[in-house]
């Protein structure tokens, strides 16, 4: 059974299912919508058993011919890499469906979009024809742009259109640099096929069209990571969107563009990416220290979390940057390998916590205080003890405490960019000491100190709540304390792309 | 003359009869059964449709690409073929949304069937055209009879103001396409364009002064700048099919002859007409979706939108020696004809819902109509170029060809320029969904609308999601005979 294109196309089927369900009868759209997305989660788990730990390359290669006339084909497969970023997509699809059971404005098309969105981002990472990756990176946008318009924030218009906009100017860009890849491949060889094109790097050694599709790829990614200073749009994004919204903004949605760096961008530019890393890392490091600074000056709840990502995402891209330095120098390849096994690791450990705390933030404010301004609260948790449990431990892993996921994915990352960028890495632990201070005072002042008396009656977490919180808090801790087998996955996947740098 | 010959003209005299056979039934036919005349077009279409694919079949039989007829006036090739197929879609869609349209607005329901099977047929003749004359009257014979489908409301001012616009803009274009033409046939001395072709050898003042004067007629056609002016204001007054019509009719016929005609009549080496076709993609493009931006009237935008796809299109002109921009250009314009087909039929149920053609008259429109609005997002998003649709994949063609070629900033532009249309197409969405709705009270769709909305957003998709049927045909009939 081609377990990937089931996995991919499954939510696609329960979206086409939806539509002939009568959008009165919510229950049972929530329901229907629920068991899709467990049913794809579950199938992505499929894919671990027929997985072949401890092979390097792609594998469970799936295809059939599509546009044969022009060299497109259906043609999917995984590796470490995009395998684990597929599994975080079904989870947390999964549990973000979960947590929307309280949604009851136009629940069937919310519902749907959701689906839509699932295969999409399923189907970015396991495209291996530029295509049918473009074909799905583009299908991630349309669900997106209604989730924060219709059942967003007061400035919800602004938002969605601003995120749409953004997004649309990097994928075009990147569509100018596939063509430009495809028709530099010789007559009569000409594909779209990923690893064809990999292997033959038709634009090596041409200079400046190098260049512009490098610039092409580029700007499409760094828009989505993001990076600074193409970051402007994620805060409005992720403030306005409705909580379900911005916990697959965060934790999927920016993820594209690092996958995109890492899947794509080294091993097609190695020569362009080198010259160009040094200008990379330093917008990593400003995206570190940048992002860090601007969420400690946030009331907003939810916007220190928006602004947290682009700090977490600088770590990222600095590895991604040291591994792109490596090229063609065989004594940085181990340390390249560590650098890009912690970018990977940061990527889901990103998700994972960052999913988590953008649900902490919709659990208070949607349904208990309407408000999530950080001085309104104050010994929130003798009140919530579960509550207080959850988001104090999803704090601490963002700010990197040993123990936890994040904390193995930054030292990581400082490890290996440490021995090929030591001053831009230096620059960047910064970063992680102004993080340790916002969350450290963000936790005193919503959980500790005097009660506030107006959320003196709150209820604690309910059994849904739980249920969606308490599955990543402990893989957080299970990927703190013991993320070898975890890594055994990435670490082949990292040393593909190294050894495709050399 | 050969009689035998006349079977390669059988889709043609079969509308050409019907035709004239509905305005005699039209006569007979009481008040309340004029829609009879609208069933008598579709079968005539369908019939000649039919003929149609029978003569590709024959084609194929006789294993050649085309045949050329009555010395060499009129060719009958897979390329012509095409756009034969489309100009009858393109007719039968809008007869089918007339059914209910002009019998609730007008006593002459015969006429205005009878009109529209005349354009259609003017625009299989432009696609065949391979003589200036025939090719002149040709593109005359649709001015003509489009004219008086953009006045045909006569009691609405805004339809005898885009009759009369037209004509004026048509006429003036139209004489100096004609002049064109006369200097061509100075410097050839012949009126076949394959024998122009062979004898237009040098590349002086005049050849440049001929095929600029030529492009007036056919700009006129697309709605390329500079000659687009007439656009939104006959968009906006003529009856909504009949606008439809327009978008989609006139301007895929015109791109096959203005191809045809440069193609096959005019070789780069004595006017550059590629790199002359290139600045006005660029123009086009631009000066349309500027000035689309601004618009709050809905066939107002989709006039200016019209005009920037007609800065895409011309890409493929721009890029004409990459076999991608023939293969691209072709599909585009069936791409375009169901989408923007589409667009105009949910701007007439919106039209019916509301009583309005602004867009901020529409907000909420998802709640009261949620398959229509579905419909729209299919179609924006076409517009736009965003897959899985039809849409997307004529522009990954055009945008390719551009790369294959090296018109790598017209690439680059045409990318700024789809951004920039994101955000009026989106606007549109906006309203439907974003917006709160001031009804909730659900509206109907008349059944041949509904069937004609159904059509389009299935072709869209379709067309979208498994281009290969298309790809292979546009990749046989961009090969038109004499190049």
């Amino acid at each position: 059974m081609p377990i990937l294109t089931l996995t991919l196309f499954l939510p696609l089927v329960g979206a086409l299912v939806l539509l002939f369900l009568p959008k009165e009868d919510a229950e049972r759209i929530r329901k229907v919508t629920f068991g899709f997305s467990l049913a794809t989660f579950l199938a992505s788990l499929g894919i671990l058993s027929r997985f072949e730990f401890g092979r390097p390359g792609i594998q469970l290669v799936e295809q059939a011919a599509w546009i044969p006339a022009v060299g497109i084909q259906y043609k999917v497969g995984v590796d470490g890499l995009s395998l684990v970023l597929a599994i975080l997509t079904t989870l947390l699809t999964a549990l973000s469906v979960l947590y929307s059971f309280r949604e009851n404005h136009r629940v069937k098309e919310y519902n749907l979009l959701f689906l839509l969105l699932a295969t999409g981002m399923l189907g970015v990472f396991f495209a291996l024809d530029f295509f049918l990756f473009y074909v799905f990176w583009e299908l991630t946008l349309v669900p997106m742009y209604f989730l924060i318009g219709i059942w967003g924030g007061p400035r919800r218009e602004y938002a969605a259109i601003k995120f749409f906009l953004y997004t649309l100017v990097g994928s075009l860009a990147m569509l100018l640099g596939i063509l430009l890849l495809y028709f530099h491949l010789p007559p009569g060889q000409r594909t779209f096929d990923v690893l064809e094109i990999i292997r033959q790097r038709p634009l090596a050694g041409t200079g400046l069209l190098a260049q512009l599709a490098f610039w092409g790829f580029f700007l499409s990614f760094a828009i989505k990571v993001p990076m600074w200073p193409f970051h402007t749009w994620l805060p409005d994004a992720h403030v306005e969107a409705p909580t379900a919204g911005s916990v697959i903004l965060a934790a999927i949605l920016l993820k594209l563009g690092t996958y995109g760096f890492v899947r794509f961008s080294l091993p097609l530019f190695p020569e362009v990416f080198q010259q160009h890393a040094p200008l990379v890392a330093t917008l990593a490091v400003i995206g570190v220290i940048y992002g860090a600074l601007v969420a400690m000056a946030q009331t907003d709840l939810k916007k220190l979390v928006a602004y947290s990502s682009v700090n977490h995402m600088g770590y990222v891209m600095l590895a991604v940057a040291a591994a792109a330095w490596a090229h063609g120098r065989p004594q940085l390849q181990q340390a390249a390998a560590t650098a890009l096994n912690g970018a990977t690791m940061e990527m889901l450990a990103h998700g994972i916590i960052t999913g988590a705390l953008f649900l902490v933030v919709g659990v208070i404010y949607d349904d208990r205080t309407h408000t999530r301004g950080v001085d309104d609260f104050g010994g929130l948790w003798a009140v919530l003890p579960k509550y207080g449990a959850v988001s104090i431990t999803a704090m601490f892993a963002s700010l990197g405490l040993p123990g936890l996921m994040g904390f193995v994915a930054e030292f990581l990352i400082f490890v290996g960019s440490f021995s090929i960028f030591p001053v831009f890495t230096a620059l960047a632990a910064l970063g992680i000491v102004i993080t340790a201070a916002f969350f450290l005072w963000t936790i005193q002042r919503i959980f500790l100190g005097p009660t506030n008396p107006r959320w003196a009656e709150l209820p604690d977490l309910d059994r849904r709540e739980m249920w969606t919180l308490v599955p990543l808090v402990v893989l957080m801790i299970i990927f703190g304390v013991y993320p070898k087998p975890l890594l055994d996955v990435i670490n082949l996947a990292s040393l593909d792309v190294v050894a495709m740098l050399r | 003359m050969n009689w035998a010959d006349l079977r390669w003209l059988a889709p043609e005299m079969v509308v050409a009869a019907a035709g004239v056979l509905l305005l005699l039934v039209d006569l007979f036919l009481p008040r309340e059964g004029k829609r009879w005349g609208g069933w008598l077009a579709l079968a005539a279409l369908a019939a000649a449709a039919a003929a149609a694919g029978v003569l590709l079949r024959d084609l194929g039989a006789l294993g050649t690409q085309g045949v050329r007829i009555f010395a060499d006036t009129y060719t009958v090739d897979v390329f012509s073929l095409y756009f034969k197929f489309v100009a009858l879609a393109a007719t039968g869609l809008v007869v089918l949304v007339g059914l209910d349209y002009f019998p609730a607005r007008t006593p002459h329901v015969g006429e205005a069937f009878t009109l529209l099977l005349f354009a259609g047929l003017g625009l299989m003749l432009m696609a065949s055209a391979s003589d200036l004359i025939l090719l002149l009257l040709s593109i005359e014979f649709v001015s003509l009879s489009s004219y008086l489908l953009a006045g045909f409301l006569k009691g609405d001012p805004k339809s005898n103001e885009a009759g009369v616009k037209y004509f004026l803009y048509g006429a003036a274009t139209t004489g100096v396409m004609a002049y064109g033409f006369s200097v061509l046939y100075g410097l050839a001395g012949s009126t076949s364009l394959y024998d122009v072709g062979a004898r237009l050898a040098r590349s002086d003042a005049a050849a440049y002064l001929a095929v600029g004067m030529a492009l007036a007629g056919f700009g006129f056609k697309v709605s390329m700048v500079p000659f687009h002016q007439w656009t939104p204001d006959v968009y906006e007054g003529a009856p909504t099919p009949v606008t439809a019509f327009f978008s989609v009719g006139p301007k895929a016929a015109g791109f096959a002859a203005l191809a045809r005609t440069l193609a096959v009549a005019v070789p780069p080496e004595t006017v550059n007409w590629p790199m002359v076709l290139a600045v006005l993609s660029a123009v086009t493009m631009t000066v349309g979706n500027l000035l689309a931006l601004l618009q709050r009237n809905l066939k107002r935008m989709l006039a200016y939108s019209s005009i920037a796809h007609a800065g895409y299109l011309l890409i493929g002109l721009a890029a004409w020696r990459s076999p991608w921009a023939q293969q691209g250009l072709l599909y585009y314009l069936l791409a375009y004809l169901f989408t923007n087909l589409g667009a105009f039929f949910v701007a007439m149920v919106a039209a019916d819902a509301t009583g309005s053609d602004e867009i901020p008259d529409h907000a909420g429109l998802s709640h009261r109509l949620p398959w229509v609005a579905a419909a729209m997002v299919v179609f924006m998003l076409s517009l736009t170029g965003i897959p899985p649709t039809a849409g997307f994949f004529g522009k990954f063609y055009l945008f390719a060809a551009a790369v294959d070629v090296g018109l790598l900033w017209l690439a680059a532009l045409a990318v700024a320029n789809s951004v920039v249309s994101l955000y009026y197409y989106v606007g549109v969405l906006r309203a439907l969904y974003l917006m709160p709705a001031p009804s909730t009270a659900p509206a109907s769709t008349p059944a041949g609308l509904r069937t004609g909305l159904v059509v389009t957003l299935v072709g869209t998709l379709a067309a979208g999601v498994y281009p290969q049927p298309v790809v292979v045909f546009v990749e046989t009939a961009r090969r038109m005979l004499g190049v």
